[in-house]
């Protein structure tokens, strides 16, 4: 059972359930505790020592019945009983069958091949169960070593030596010949499914952040369709580690300076003997960020996105204004505010979105109703292309912005080689930019947003 | 490595902790049984989450109740710290003493000879002042000191500060405190410790690790039946009956605050002594407002109390 628990443990981990070695003794004592014989218990018990979060205890829960699926704890402590006692130098241990079939060619046969013609699924499934740890099944990590894993415990389960028997056989034997091919192809597909099932359980974590690894860094314009759920999951989960990184109390740093007032006033009682001290406290930047989203049909891909992750800025950070446009802006602070993300991107992009953009009209907009949002705390973030379709593009209001805020940062979904080109106004807008950052992928908006907000930490 | 005995008899010892709960009125679910009869068997506490109202106090409550223990409550706020949560010098009593102890001061340094010896019988002098007798226990502190054990329950731990998690570990880990003066004090019994959470933030790791994790959701309509029975007295099968299946639907609409078992109970003891003997549309319609605390929330549900009344009927003559 231990050897299984150890397994399961590593098949946690596949499952995204971090367990740590403290976790897993924790979980042993526990189950040395309740024992094994029944499964509710076992499951609960499981779950209550390793999972750390409702979603931790899902994954789990599911990864418990697909690893026990296969295998009955209490037969498992007994066959592990059994296997001490019995020698267990060749693998596979393939026990005689108890009546060869047929006639006596059988007997010059080789094990795997007496085991196929014998049908037995019990001796099959057991020498699958030796072949898997033999060639060490449960280190599985990426769909692309299936084949080699299947080949390798075809290997171990002795195919060589039923080659040779194939071979004998045609010439001697040809009906037989055929069955133990066909019973061949059939543990070609048993083999397959158990290196199918055991990455299920044991690769799941890898092959996920390969994928990730390769959203994170995919452009976000060029996202598939069928690419945008994951997306959404990824952008959600760098808001959460944003939100967790920049959310958290910051009280160390208060502790300036004594309090005299404070400190003699509140030890009165004592005849103003400062057993309590009372310090000063410093007051921060109260952070704010005025956010400008481009959510024309260029962009709106990408602002899609963008919105997903402002809509989580206004968790972190009190005070968030934030405004959409495409031929004019608005402001869209309240629906980010009250709706969900879905409904929030709906309707911004029902109001404004897919226009073809004119910088020029929306800033005029932003300058005659916003401007008092613009203080010198702010820290303007403006996401576009900066194309402008020819139209005016107004650089004159961003330059009175970029006197009136702290600083004002331009992320261009656009690589820096084609600012400039065409109808894009980046380079004159740029002068009255802080910061400019081209912004295509997750991983650069990840970037940019962690330094916006990290600015105010 | 587990002995053949134990299975049958941890089995037994969980279905105890289920019996001993519900004689306290205290319905659990199995999960919530194996976990106390865990935290026991593995001397860990257990971290309940889950949403408002649904009984992670109470389960210290029956606890405390059926192991006949004393139970010892620490609320917890933003600002809570070790003076509130542990421990404090009795400052006032040790300025007092000081005072009283002026004249004593003379016969104490009366026989030194040289300033070392002088200051060497103040050394002394000064231990005494920070010894037990000047500790003031706080709730933390209280729970070790108990002689009999008791059952600890740390509240809302969401809600304090994350550096007043860091001073939980050593307890929740060896059950003891450090105290600079006094060096560690060591539980007399390991308490039973219960922290509940809402949520309302991440916990850090340090500190789930060192726990067993419950999450406590809604429960299944059955159980649910099974705790209205419980807690509400006179309360009839048919009304029972009708009265969760009603929960369970307003449970599905998209509310700003869900129904939880606290407020089932509340609604069946309104509507016990309304005399009501079965749901219906207008006693529902009158009494929503135990049941949803918020105004919209009641707006949302509104429309669908007739259709989710008619169903519950329905299906208290199937079920």
């Amino acid at each position: 059972m231990q050897e299984n628990l150890h397994r399961f443990f590593r098949a946690a981990r596949g499952a995204g359930v971090h367990v740590s070695p403290a976790e897993s003794i924790d979980a042993m004592r526990a189950v040395a505790s309740v024992g094994v014989a029944d499964r509710t218990v076992l499951r609960d018990s499981l779950l209550l020592t390793l999972a750390k979060s409702e979603d931790e205890k899902k994954a789990l829960g599911a990864c418990f019945d697909l690893f026990f699926a296969h295998v009955d704890p209490a037969q498992a402590q007994a066959e592990e009983a059994a296997q001490r006692d019995a020698t267990q130098d060749q693998v596979p241990a393939a026990p005689q069958p108890a009546q060869p079939p047929g006639e006596q060619a059988t007997a010059e046969l080789g094990p795997l091949a007496r085991m196929l013609l014998a049908q037995s699924t019990t001796d099959i499934s057991a020498a699958i169960a030796n072949a898997s740890s033999a060639v060490g099944l449960s280190e599985i990590r990426y769909f692309t070593q299936r084949g080699l894993f299947s080949s390798r415990m075809l290997e171990a389960m002795g195919i060589q030596r039923l080659r040779d028997d194939l071979d004998t056989l045609t010439e001697s034997n040809p009906a037989h010949a055929e069955r133990l091919q066909a019973a061949l192809d059939g543990l070609r597909e048993t083999v397959r499914d158990a290196v199918a099932q055991a990455l299920a359980l044991y690769g799941r974590e890898e092959t996920e952040n390969l994928r990730h690894e390769i959203l994170r860094n995919a452009q976000l314009s060029r996202i598939e369709p069928r690419q945008v759920a994951a997306m959404r999951a990824l952008i959600r989960q760098i808001a959460r580690r944003l939100r967790e990184r920049y959310s958290k109390p910051r009280k160390r740093q208060r502790r300036g300076h004594l309090d005299v007032r404070r400190t003699i006033r509140r030890n009165a009682a004592w005849g103003s003997v400062p057993f309590l001290t009372a310090w000063k406290r410093r007051h921060r930047d109260r952070p704010k960020i005025v956010a400008l989203c481009d959510v024309s049909g260029s962009v709106a891909r990408v602002s899609d996105f963008f919105l997903l992750l402002i809509h989580s800025l206004h968790d972190v950070v009190s005070d968030v204004r934030s405004f959409a446009f495409s031929g004019h802006l608005i402001e869209v602070s309240e629906i980010l505010e009250t709706k969900s993300a879905e409904e929030a991107m709906a309707e911004i992009m029902d109001k404004v979105g897919f226009g073809s953009s004119d910088y020029g009209a929306s800033l005029v907009d932003f300058e005659r109703q916003f401007m008092a949002s613009v203080t010198p705390q702010t820290t303007v973030i403006v996401l576009g292309d900066a194309r402008s379709n020819k139209l005016d593009p107004r650089a004159d209001i961003l330059k009175q912005i970029s006197e009136r805020a702290k600083r004002v940062v331009w992320l261009n979904p656009e690589g820096r080689m084609t600012w400039g080109w065409g109808d894009s106004e980046m380079p004159r807008y740029q002068t009255f930019c802080n910061v400019v950052r081209p912004c295509a992928t997750a991983q650069q908006l990840e970037r940019a947003i962690g330094d916006i907000v990290a600015a105010y930490q | 490595m587990a002995d053949p005995q134990a299975p049958s008899s941890a089995v037994a010892a969980i279905e105890a902790v289920e019996a001993g709960l519900a004689a306290q009125g205290y319905i659990a679910s199995r999960q919530i049984a194996t976990a106390v009869y865990l935290s026991q068997a593995i001397d860990k506490p257990i971290l309940v989450e889950g949403p408002a109202g649904v009984g992670k106090t109470e389960l210290a409550k029956a606890i405390a109740a059926w192991r006949g223990l004393k139970m010892i409550r620490l609320q917890c706020y933003e600002g809570l710290d070790e003076a509130k949560a542990l421990y404090e010098w009795k400052y006032a009593k040790q300025l007092l003493y000081t005072q009283i102890l002026k004249d004593k001061l003379g016969e104490v340094l009366g026989g030194a000879q040289t300033l070392h010896a002088a200051l060497d019988q103040l050394h002394d002098f000064g231990d005494v002042f920070f010894s037990k007798e000047f500790v003031e226990p706080r709730p933390l502190l209280q729970a070790l000191l108990e002689p009999q054990g008791c059952v600890l329950l740390i509240d809302e731990i969401d809600k304090s500060d994350a550096e007043f998690e860091s001073l939980l570990l050593e307890i929740l880990s060896d059950f003891q405190v450090t105290i600079p003066e006094l060096g560690s004090i060591a539980a007399a019994k390991a308490p039973t410790v219960i922290l509940t959470s809402n949520s309302e933030r991440n916990l850090g790791d340090a500190l789930k690790r060192r726990c067993l994790h419950l999450h406590i959701g809604f429960p299944e309509q059955k159980l649910e039946e099974r705790i209205v029975e419980s807690r509400v007295a006179g309360i009839s099968q048919t009304l029972r009956r009708q009265l969760v299946a009603f929960i369970h639907d307003v449970r599905t609409l998209d509310l700003k605050k869900q129904p939880s078992v606290s407020e089932t109970i509340d609604w069946a003891r309104v509507l016990v002594l309304l005399q009501a003997a079965e749901l219906g549309h207008e006693v529902v319609k009158d009494t929503l407002n135990v049941l949803l605390k918020y105004e919209s929330d009641i707006e949302v549900a509104l429309p669908q109390v007739t259709s989710f009344v008619a169903k519950a009927q329905r299906q208290n003559i199937f079920g």
